[in-house]
């Protein structure tokens, strides 16, 4: 029924990276532990089963454990993904968990994603700017069937970090907005609710911290847990700002 | 000691929560959220289905109007709502829509011409005018008599709440992540704040305000199996309750949604019925029909729910090893339509279940899903009894679900409540005067016996298990607080929650570190929740009659004459170890919409004393004014615009309604 192996249990093996900043005697450290796998067994159901029966101090953070919320990206066996998702039977019987690199460490798998993205945001402007005295009472603007399903599409993203993981760009520059902050103002540049133009857009993200940044290794749109075309969008906005640049106005 | 002083303290990050803290800022009032994890993760993000409004701008939603939502919701209650927020609601939520529209929600959109659609599982074409192209359009939800909910794509939530989110950065409103509220500072019936517990460092801060917000979402996860997300623990509510001051309303309404995957309880959303979808029993038999022949699938969720329980003890159902369960067949929707709109379901069913749902059926049973019940207010949001004490979404009963709420209706009722709470707030933090004065020593007060408490979890000499007391309580709710309920299971829940209570007072902990420490914040958590459950098992004991979601067994029938009233539960003291339960009347006379059968579910109750003349009174009073618009008429029933802030007052535009 459930597309689940039905074979005998595995052991898993489970190695995670812990480390707890707020600690002074805290290191960094691998440390292993063991469970039986069950049926339909995520790393949601394995992370919480360690807490409860074998570590209570273990940090992970997951909130809707349907996918759809972005708390809980993670490095697993190396490559950045949601683990809520992540079906235990999809991995090897010796999986390797790590926190998301790149964000603020909280402890052990869970990072600070929240506080940068605020900040992105903020950076960004990344909002609906608009001057427009809507009259609530009144029938709402029009918009074509096609470009609501349009911005819908790139709004999906659900800020989950794995494209800065996953980035070449980011490792070198921490200042650097990622697929993330590119992929949001590409959305808000469709919305015709936003007024800016593209001088606008360029002020914000035409330089090496923005579009400029990218090096195009790809890496954002193979982790992205929404399949967002990352990629195209990127280069799609590196068109546009360097349009921007040599014809202003 | 470490305080913060602010206008009105918002707690919770979800869609309730942002509304609110944008609305009171753009009064003027500095204002700050707490949240326990980054605001556009809160559970608000989940919701697939869609939000109603009545628009009316499709072809499906043609004639549709404020007076249609108002029916429906009303009768979705099983008329245990506070009909003049339901007219408060209905009137406000086409405007909170277009408002989102503004900040960028990208609602999908009425195109022009002929489509194919699944109705009742026949293929139909639906044919949308010029005049329509490019509104905002709307699909069918169980409940409604017209298709009014909105909807983007197969993420509402997520575009709403992402809305909301940019808004609170665009307004500047600091919203402090990974903060817990402990405890309400209060005295002498005036709430002035929160303790709060940083879940990072472990440190207390008080957050001292002249009025506080609970927007802290829903209690599912007091259940084991839950579709809610797992920070939905009811602890915001319970910072009420432990006030001893504020009151709980209706908490034993619990709903139980029809399509949860089995075994994860992740949500298939109503738009899978309500876009065509079917449900079939062990032998592929579609059985819906032969109960509730007229809405079928679409009937209310408590009756949708009942049914299939019905179903599977009558042994139709699909034996697994996780207990039986039915099938939710998309199959006949075909695959352009699932990947467009329903592709978040296409996501769950491959990666929790391994099935394309295009060509297979999917595992589906009924799993609690939303709490009606919550911190009782009055229309303005505001305690009765504790105030400064502000409450909205739903985490609050204001009260427009009663015994049941229709999908679609939730996230409406978050935008909704939060601009209209918002202005009460603001006029309030107005006339009660900014900062008003309060004493330090009330703050360390509350301050010391918060670390005092979490002290003696952290280094006391307990021996329970949180982990352990929280599975039992939420097994417990499980088998004897579910959709089927007896006086004798119930009362076995009771004593056995009871002692988990008692028990949970001796937790000790493995890990007795201060600061990030997930073992505590379960133990202090599973003391909360302890009472929450408390409050919905004696509430559903002592409610001798079946109303919306709380259904009896041994009372099979809704009793108005009884028990059309509005739960009341406070905990007046520490040492107890179950609410005191009170009741409040719902008044007949005065009802826009006197009690009657709901048209779906079983047509069975007992009359009202009042309902009789109150039915008569309707009808001459409309007979009396034949020539009188709908507003005119609704306006002779039950007067409520009074009731809303001033500049959310006034009619609502349609096609076929133009405004001047
Ligand atoms: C899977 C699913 C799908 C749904 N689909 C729909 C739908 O299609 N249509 C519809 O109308 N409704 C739907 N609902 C219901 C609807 O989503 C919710 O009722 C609604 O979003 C609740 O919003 P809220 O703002 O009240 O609370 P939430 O979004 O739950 O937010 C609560 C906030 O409070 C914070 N918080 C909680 N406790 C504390 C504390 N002690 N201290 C500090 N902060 C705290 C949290 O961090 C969070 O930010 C769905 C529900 C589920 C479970």
């Amino acid at each position: 029924m459930t597309g689940q192996g039905e074979g005998a249990a595995r052991r898993l093996t489970i190695d995670i990276l812990r480390y707890n900043p707020q600690d002074p005697e805290s290191r960094p450290h691998m440390e292993t532990f063991e469970l039986d796998e069950a049926p339909s067994m995520t790393l949601f159901v394995a992370l919480n089963d360690i807490r409860d029966r074998q570590d209570p101090s273990l940090q992970f953070d997951f909130v809707c454990r349907a996918g759809i919320c972005g708390s809980c990206a993670m490095l697993i066996d190396g490559r950045p993904g949601l683990a809520c998702r992540t079906l235990t039977s999809s991995l090897g019987e010796r999986i390797t968990l790590a926190p998301l690199p790149f964000f603020e460490l909280i402890g052990d798998l869970s990072v600070n994603t929240g506080k940068w993205m605020r900040a992105m945001s903020e950076r960004l402007e990344a909002w609906v700017h608009s001057d427009a005295d809507v009259d609530l009472t009144r029938l709402e603007a029009r918009m074509e069937p096609e470009l609501a399903e349009q911005i819908y599409e790139l709004e999906r993203c659900i800020e989950c970090g794995c494209c800065l993981a996953a980035c070449g760009t980011a490792r070198m520059r921490e200042d650097f907005v990622g697929a993330v902050g590119l992929n949001k103002i590409a959305r808000l540049r469709l919305d015709p609710r936003d007024q800016r133009e593209d001088a606008d857009y360029y002020e914000l993200i035409g330089d090496d911290d923005g579009v400029f940044g990218c090096m195009s290794l790809l890496g954002c749109q193979d982790v992205c847990p929404k399949e967002l075309g990352l990629q195209t969008q990127i280069a799609y906005m590196r068109r546009k700002m360097l349009r921007a640049a040599l014809f202003p106005g | 000691m470490k305080i913060v002083y602010t206008d009105v303290l918002v707690i919770g990050g979800g869609l309730a929560g942002l509304r609110t803290a944008v609305g009171v800022r753009k009064r003027g009032l500095d204002t700050l959220i707490l949240s326990l994890v980054p605001a556009k993760r809160s559970h608000s993000v989940a919701a697939q289905g869609g939000m109603q409004a009545s628009l009316a701008n499709s072809f499906m939603g043609a004639g549709d109007s404020e007076d249609i939502h108002f029916e429906d919701t009303v009768r979705g209650s099983d008329w245990g709502a506070d009909q003049q927020v339901v007219r408060m609601f209905v009137n406000t939520a086409p405007k909170a829509i277009r408002e989102l529209a503004a900040w960028g929600v990208p609602w999908s959109r009425v195109a022009r011409g002929s489509r194919e659609s699944v109705v009742n599982a026949k293929k139909i074409t639906i044919t949308e005018s010029d005049e329509a192209h490019g509104l905002i359009t709307a699909r069918d939800f169980g409940g409604t008599k017209k298709w009014r909910t909105c909807y983007t794509s197969d993420g509402t939530g997520h575009t709403m709440l992402y809305a909301l989110g940019d808004q609170t950065i665009a307004h500047g409103i600091p919203v402090l992540e990974r903060q817990e509220a402990l405890a309400l500072i209060h005295e002498n019936g005036h709430c002035h704040g929160a303790v709060v517990r940083d879940l990072i460092t472990g440190e207390l801060t008080a957050y001292v305000a002249t009025a506080t917000v609970i927007a802290t979402g829903g209690y599912g996860r007091i259940y084991k199996v839950s579709t809610n997300a797992i920070i939905c623990e009811g602890t915001g509510v319970a910072l009420a309750l432990e006030t001893g001051v504020a009151t709980l309303g209706n908490m034993e309404a619990v709903q139980f949604h029809p399509t949860a995957i089995v075994t994860a309880g992740i949500l298939t959303t109503e738009g899978c019925r309500g876009d065509g979808g079917v449900l079939r029993d062990v032998d592929g038999h579609r059985f819906m029909p032969d109960y509730e022949p007229e809405k079928k699938e679409l009937a209310s969720r408590d009756v949708v729910s009942r049914r299939m329980t019905e179903h599977m003890r009558k042994g139709k159902g699909v034996p697994s090893r996780y207990g039986d369960h039915l099938w939710l067949d998309i199959t006949g929707l075909g695959r352009a339509h699932i990947e467009k709109n329903l592709r978040e379901v296409k996501d769950i069913c491959e990666y929790f279940l391994g099935i394309d749902p295009v060509k297979e059926w999917i595992p589906v049973r009924p799993t609690q899903h939303y709490s009606m019940g919550g911190i009782r207010t009055d229309h303005t949001g505001q305690s009765p009894t504790l105030k400064g004490l502000f409450s909205c979404g739903e985490s609050a009963c204001w009260d427009m679900h009663g015994f049941n709420r229709l999908g679609g209706n939730s996230v409406a009722e978050t935008v909704v409540s939060g601009m209209i709470v918002s202005e009460f707030i603001a006029d309030f933090c107005q006339t009660e005067g900014l900062h008003s004065r309060i004493d330090t020593g009330l703050v360390r007060e509350f301050m010391q016996r918060e670390q005092a408490r979490l002290d003696t979890l952290i280094h006391g000499d307990g021996t329970e298990s949180a982990t352990e007391l929280r599975e039992r309580m939420e097994q417990v709710m499980m088998d004897r607080v579910g959709i089927f309920r007896t006086g004798e299971e119930l009362g076995k829940a009771v004593t056995e929650l009871q002692e988990l209570l008692v028990r949970s007072r001796n937790i000790g902990l493995r890990s007795r570190v201060a600061g990030a420490n997930p073992e505590l914040v379960s133990a202090y958590r599973v003391q909360k929740m302890l009472k929450i459950a408390l409050c919905v098992a004696q509430g559903a004991l002592l409610r001798t009659e079946s109303r919306g979601a709380h259904f009896r067994e041994d009372h099979p029938q809704r009793n108005d004459r009884d028990w059309l009233k509005r739960t009341l539960a406070t905990w007046n003291s520490e040492a107890d170890t179950l609410p005191t339960i009170d009741y409040e009347d719902i008044a007949v006379h005065t009802m826009e919409l006197p009690p009657g059968f709901r048209g779906y579910g079983a047509r069975n109750h007992v009359d009202h004393p009042d309902t009789e003349a109150r039915v008569a009174e309707v009808e001459r009073i409309l007979s009396e004014i034949p020539e009188a618009d709908r507003f005119a008429r609704q306006a002779a029933l039950m007067e409520y615009e009074s009731l809303l802030p001033e500049k959310l007052r006034g009619r609502n535009e349609r096609l076929t309604e133009r405004l001047p």
